[in-house]
């Protein structure tokens, strides 16, 4: 346990990369991957490629057999996940072992059941001990997080949230308040998933989070190139979150590992390459 | 949210951030038209001239007589398409039109609730498309023809475990992506609030009724009212009547599969334990770690992991006892009310007549006044039965 504390203290915060990655001149790049997809040795591996492929944060996803806010592509690496034998407690050792390569925040993705069945704050020490920096519970919208958001701040994690464009200037002021780390902007109406194009709407909708908040914007769901990167990335978000197309690498690749991590990789430097816009 | 939507510590939004608005705009709709004159004028209108409403409760002589009790029937079998899923259909169909909603989406494990929204939306004019689990498009395949048939799409899905569960995921994601032209018409007490106070408001109609007939009958109220309980919106409806009488024994019954110490059950309240699944904090089946299992039951409406919130409050608070029935005693039950009564019963509401014998035999029940909720008509599990009574249709 002494060991893990250790491990904690090493770690980078939200606050200290965002600034970091700023004073860059560059945008954050936050890519998502379910802990033990396709097995957990593998899933290690593709993380490992992903940082040093240029992440700035990981987004981490716990298996959960229903999980409501994602689409095809994150359900079926749940599944994946799930029937290779991730449990909580792995999930968890999974961190910890990211812990052993990198220092960069560590967000978790976890649909709240997860959270609940641990019992709520040993969730919190854990997710402490094991290395993470942010949790955000999909299915946990503010009206439900009083004691999410204590027990995490207790520990000191970040409780993060999701924004969407149904969101109205008044819940967002809720939210904003309860979240910290970073807040997560939905930047389609829909589930996660890789989608051909990013909606001007969500440049407008960067922007109105952005007259509201002083908290750092990511926006996920939907950005799958480059190009969808460099264009949030410009309306102003001070990351992007991927998830699904980094996914679908792994789908697409399951019987040739070599491939797999290649692909990763160069797909991650590819993504991260997009953030450096110059102003 | 206006109100909490919790039970206890039940119910509550589990959702994520997309669906709350909707939830707000559909709470305040619920909140405005439940007493509504226009409103409730129209939705009487339909209840009784689309759907059959009120519903008689049928003294069953035979049964009484076999089982030394007496024993009525709620008839909702006798309503238009067959079960008690119509009430909520009518209520909600009728509020997505206030609303001006241009589209439902249900989703259907027997078939019963995707028909009942397939007539609403054909009745209303508002397209409907109903997600159902693949296997269970195959194991209800004549519901599938009657959905379609009164201009329903019905999407097989083909993910998890291929039952109500997975369609209820994929309703709810289809509803994320077109929460504004798009009302989710949910079909049981479950899901995130307001629903579960919603169907239990449309489905008090039958509590109501049962309430009214009884005393009318017998001058005082039953010592116990019975229902099966999938989500639990049939029992809730009953149960609603008799709530604040102490001395009316509400039991629901569950599905209990291959038997509740087996891990093909459907019985939530017997063997969940407390959880977050698709909307709200209630009663679920799960491993130690959150994940969901996958219920079983030979009644597709009770082969759901999950139950209405207020079911689990009326468990824990002890107000309601819930029990388990299993399949071949469910398959008894059916047979039961068939040969007796000349009334064949879904294999739903089986569970209840079954439970219903059993409760009538225990020595310190004798002679008491029994309503069973007959929850829907078993037309459509006629194959499924032959089958396992070794028939071949």
């Amino acid at each position: 346990m002494e060991k893990n504390e250790d491990v904690t203290l090493m770690t980078e915060t939200y606050q200290e990369m965002f600034k970091r990655v700023k004073d860059k001149g560059e945008g954050v790049f936050i890519p998502f991957m379910v802990a033990g997809d396709p097995d957990f040795e593998t899933s290690l591996e593709i993380i490992k490629k992903m940082v040093e492929g240029g992440a700035d944060a990981l987004e981490i996803g716990f298996p959960f057999s229903d999980p409501v806010a994602d689409g095809q592509t994150v359900q079926s690496a749940d599944l994946r996940a799930l029937n290779a034998g991730m449990t909580t407690d792995k999930c968890f050792e999974f961190i910890r072992r990211i812990r052993e390569f990198t220092e960069i925040p560590i967000g978790l993705l976890v649909y709240y059941n997860l959270i609940y069945q641990r019992g709520i704050n040993k969730f919190y020490e854990d997710a402490l001990k094991s290395g993470v920096n942010g949790v955000l519970a999909a299915d946990l919208p503010p009206e439900e997080a009083e004691e999410s958001v204590k027990a995490a701040r207790k520990h000191g994690i970040d409780p993060i949230f999701l924004a969407a464009q149904t969101t109205s200037n008044e819940r967002l002021k809720q939210i904003a308040e309860m979240c910290s780390g970073f807040l997560y902007v939905v930047s389609v109406m829909g589930v996660t998933g890789a989608r051909s194009e990013v909606k001007t709407s969500s440049v407008e909708l960067v922007e109105r989070m952005r007259s509201h908040t002083d908290l750092p914007l990511c926006v996920g769901f939907g950005i799958s190139k480059p190009e969808h990167v460099a264009e949030v990335i410009k309306a102003g978000a001070d990351g992007a979150i991927i998830g699904s197309a980094l996914i679908n690498i792994v789908e697409e690749n399951l019987k040739d590992k070599t491939v797999l991590l290649d692909k990763v990789k160069e797909a991650c430097a590819e993504l991260k390459n997009a953030t450096r816009i110059q102003g | 949210m206006i109100e909490s939507g919790k039970f206890g510590k039940y119910g509550g939004v589990f959702v994520p951030e997309l669906i709350i608005p909707a939830l707000e705009e559909l709470e305040k709709a619920f909140l405005k038209y439940k007493d509504d004159e226009k409103f409730n004028e129209e939705l009487q209108y339909y209840l009784k001239e689309f759907a059959g409403r009120p519903t008689a409760l049928y003294y069953a002589k035979n049964l009484s007589e076999k089982l030394g009790c007496k024993i009525y029937l709620k008839r909702e079998d006798m309503l238009h398409t067959g079960a008690h899923k119509i009430n909520n259909t009518l209520g909600q169909g009728l509020l997505a039109k206030y609303m001006g909603k241009t589209r439902l989406i249900a989703e259907t494990g027997a078939g019963q609730h995707g028909i009942a929204t397939a007539v609403v939306g054909a009745n209303f004019k508002i397209p409907v498309e109903v997600y159902m689990g693949s296997e269970d498009v195959e194991r209800q395949k004549l519901n599938v023809f009657r959905m379609e048939i009164s201009g329903a799409k019905v999407l097989p899905v083909h993910s998890g475990s291929k039952t109500l569960k997975d369609a209820i995921n994929e309703a709810f994601r289809d509803w994320i992506t077109n929460i504004e032209t798009t009302h989710y018409l949910i079909g049981t007490t479950m899901g995130p609030h307001p629903y579960p106070t919603m169907v239990k408001h449309f489905q008090s109609v039958i509590g109501q009724e049962a309430r009214k007939q009884i005393l009318e009958k017998e001058g005082k109220l039953p010592d116990a009212a019975i229902a099966c309980v999938g989500g639990g919106s049939n029992a809730m409806g009953l149960f609603s009547g008799f709530l604040d009488d102490e001395e009316v024994d509400l039991i629901g019954v569950e599905g209990g599969g291959e038997g509740v110490e087996t891990d093909k059950t459907g019985a939530t309240l017997c063997k969940g334990t407390e959880g977050v699944l698709h909307g709200s904090l209630s009663y679920v089946l799960q491993n130690q770690d959150g994940q969901i299992k996958e219920a079983s039951s030979v009644s597709a409406g009770l082969d759901y992991p999950g139950v209405g919130p207020e079911h689990a409050y009326l468990h824990t608070s002890g107000r309601a006892k819930y029990v388990a029935v299993t399949n071949e005693e469910a398959l008894r039950g059916f047979e039961l009310l068939s040969k007796y009564e000349g009334i064949i019963p879904a294999l739903e509401s089986s569970h209840a007549v079954a439970y219903a014998e059993k409760y009538a035999k225990m020595p310190e029940n004798k002679g008491k006044t029994i309503i069973v909720n007959l929850s829907g008509r078993g037309d459509k599990d006629m194959f499924l039965v032959a089958k396992e009574m070794g028939e071949e249709l």
